[in-house]
């Protein structure tokens, strides 16, 4: 179990130095970077200066290394635009994108659970059909376009949720909080659910059909000759086979939901890491998109991680050929 | 005379499909008397696996009981509210299905699944019901249960976790077992082992079995009485050695010569010429006329109904016509 974990983790470390090597990249053929720092009127001569005290006449592979061993301590220098450290920005940015995220993602589990199993066990209820129809919509519908719906409906229509931002934040420590305020809670209502939307439509077809599937095999049947109870076939027997590719398609998705809360955030203008990432790419902010990209990346990376090993306590046969196999 | 465990009278099974009705089972009849070992035989395709499921209120739609009753211990079942079935199901009939390796749920320790069963129908404690499953366990023959409890199915070999489906049907000490194929999926020598356990359950618990499969030779060992099914109807029913030693329907003999023996003589076996007819073209009289060798025209015509023949019963119109001191 334990080498089993070591082995992912190394696997992971391999993925991000692969990403560093994009994302530094980014700086070299994104224009001189020096360029972006000085004035017009600057001299050759300052600006070779310039150019020695920050390393970039050393050979590349010295310099990439310098890059990955400063990203590793979570150093990504300092922003072009704002003059502040991209991981000061950063992590001043990631609660607000974190929390949106999670509160998209728990309401896309819970709502496309919930109606997944609805919508398989009983397959011809007029519900079932209007989830069916809700799914399609949120499947093809795209994202910004719900939000301005919602915008429009909730907030210009009726006036009960505020359109953009994130109300009033608490901070702990280093973290701020929107969870706390009751604006903080009514200006995420709108954004988790835009956000949200496709992936619970996603689970809710996935949850569907694994049940379905389910629903048929020899254990269920058995199940049912021995006289237990509906619940505890639904529930207990049917559902809990059908968690592991829900975890899987529920983990690997709460990246996308991160890579995609830049549309989210641009239509409710969300003060998240999305947010601060469109700006960038408007001014050519290249510090602050290689971050980006890194952080990105290693949320992924770890979702992929724990999702492996959430997998081992979901389905006792894996964790044995784990322990097996080494 | 005590009343019969089961009791099965003209019971009809249809499934509606695109085509029309199919009828798997047609006015089937049979009892099963306490302690009493059915063994149920016949081609694939023959209705005995749905017989089975008809008992104990398994069959899905597009499949419904359309006909007969079913009895148990004198109360009907076949048309009990879904909920209080559910009651009589791993309580008062216990069944074991063909695969052990797909029986058991994957994610759940055996004890948990044997625990949940017991507690379902009996008002145990935890404690009790987990001291129950493991002498279930020592009493179906798996070895150090009160270690294997904890063990998920996987950690099984396929004749262990039949064992444990085992302990999981008769965990509320059921009056009748179904047995759907129980060794169809495992080594011969597993077999053995598995038959004289359902065997010795059956004795010791005075419990009726109801044996379904197409092996004869697990028939003949473990079965008081035998009914040999084609195409959805009972072709004849008695006594397992009447049956064996002296079958009377024309599809029943021809099942008897295909049993190999032991014996040496190096004779063909006998075969039965043609297949079982589909559901959706079963023949009109009697439905094994077109691959019986001695069929006449009332064959081609009308539907045998069962003869009583001493203690077996048999549909066939070759018993009818003959009296009954020169059948045999």
């Amino acid at each position: 179990m334990l080498a089993f974990t070591l082995r992912r983790a190394i696997q992971a470390i391999g993925v991000m130095i692969a990403v560093g090597i994009i994302s530094f990249s980014m700086f070299r053929f994104a224009g001189d970077p020096v360029n972006q720092m000085v004035g017009m009127d600057t001299s050759g001569a300052e600006r070779a200066a310039i150019r020695k005290s920050l390393g970039l006449d050393d050979p590349v592979i010295v310099q990439f290394g310098r890059y990955i061993g400063n990203a590793a301590q979570f150093k990504f220098g300092v922003s072009y635009q704002f003059r502040l450290p991209v991981s000061n920005l950063l992590m001043e940015r990631m609660p607000a994108t974190l929390e949106l995220a999670v509160c998209a993602t728990i309401f896309a589990m819970l709502c496309g659970i919930l109606m997944g199993v609805y919508s398989a066990l009983r397959r011809d209820s007029w519900l079932t059909h209007a989830f069916q129809a809700i799914s399609l919509i949120g499947i093809s519908l795209p994202t910004f376009l719900i939000g301005i719906l919602m915008i429009y409906l909730f907030s210009v229509t009726l006036g009960w949720l505020p359109s953009f931002g994130r109300g009033d934040v608490v901070h702990i420590g280093w973290w701020t909080t929107g969870l706390l305020t009751l604006s903080g809670l009514k200006a995420l209502i709108m954004p988790s659910i835009t956000l949200g939307l496709f992936q619970m439509t996603l689970i809710m077809r996935l949850v569907r059909t694994e049940m379905l599937e389910v629903m048929r095999t020899d254990y269920i049947r058995f199940a049912r000759a021995r006289g237990l109870t509906t619940r505890a076939i639904h529930y207990g027997h049917a559902l809990r086979n059908t968690m592991i590719p829900v975890i899987t398609v529920a983990g690997l998705q709460f990246g996308s939901v991160i890579a995609f809360a830049i549309i989210t955030e641009t239509v409710f203008q969300w003060p998240g890491m999305g947010l601060l990432f469109v700006q960038a790419v408007q001014n050519v902010d290249i510090p602050i998109m290689a971050a980006y990209l890194m952080m990105v990346s290693l949320i992924f990376v770890t979702i992929n991680l724990v999702v492996d090993i959430l997998y081992t306590i979901v389905d006792p046969r894996l964790r044995s050929t784990i322990s097996r196999a080494h | 005379m005590t009343e019969p465990v089961l009791s099965v009278r003209n019971l009809q099974v249809e499934f509606a499909s695109r085509r029309g009705t199919l009828r798997a089972i047609d006015s089937v009849s049979f009892d099963i008397a306490k302690g009493e070992v059915l063994g149920v035989v016949g081609e694939s395709g023959a209705g005995k696996s749905v017989t089975g499921l008809a008992v104990i209120g398994l069959i899905d739609s597009p499949g419904r009981i359309s006909g007969g009753e079913i009895r148990l211990s004198g109360l009907r079942i076949d048309d009990l509210p879904p909920e209080e079935m559910r009651r009589v199901r791993g309580k008062r009939i216990g069944m074991i299905f063909q695969d052990p390796l797909t029986s058991l749920n994957p994610l759940y320790k055996i004890g948990d699944q044997l625990i949940e069963t017991i507690r379902t129908h009996l008002n145990l404690s935890e404690t009790a019901a987990r001291r129950r499953a493991i002498d279930l366990l020592a009493e179906v023959g798996i070895p150090a249960p009160e270690k294997r409890i904890d063990g998920y199915p996987h950690e099984f070999s396929g004749g262990m976790r039949q064992r444990v489906v085992i302990a999981l049907a008769i965990c509320a000490e059921p009056e009748l077992i179904i047995a759907d194929e129980p060794t169809t999926a495992l080594d011969v020598s597993v077999q053995a082992q598995i038959i004289s356990l359902i065997k010795r359950l059956g004795r010791d618990h005075g419990t009726a079995v109801m044996l379904v499969t197409h092996d004869m030779g697990v028939i003949a060992e473990t079965s008081d009485r035998v009914a040999v099914m084609y195409a959805g109807r009972v072709a004849e029913i008695g006594p397992v050695q009447d049956v064996v030693q002296n079958a009377l329907h024309p599809y029943a003999k021809g099942l008897m010569g295909a049993i190999p023996t032991l014996a040496g003589d190096d004779k063909r076996l006998v075969q039965i010429p043609g297949s079982m007819p589909r559901l959706s073209a079963i023949p009109r009289g009697c439905s094994f006329n077109p691959r019986c060798a001695l069929a006449f025209d009332r064959c081609r015509v009308e539907r045998p109904e069962p003869l009583p023949r001493g203690a077996q019963s048999v549909a066939c119109h070759l018993y009818d016509s003959v009296p009954a001191e020169s059948a045999a």
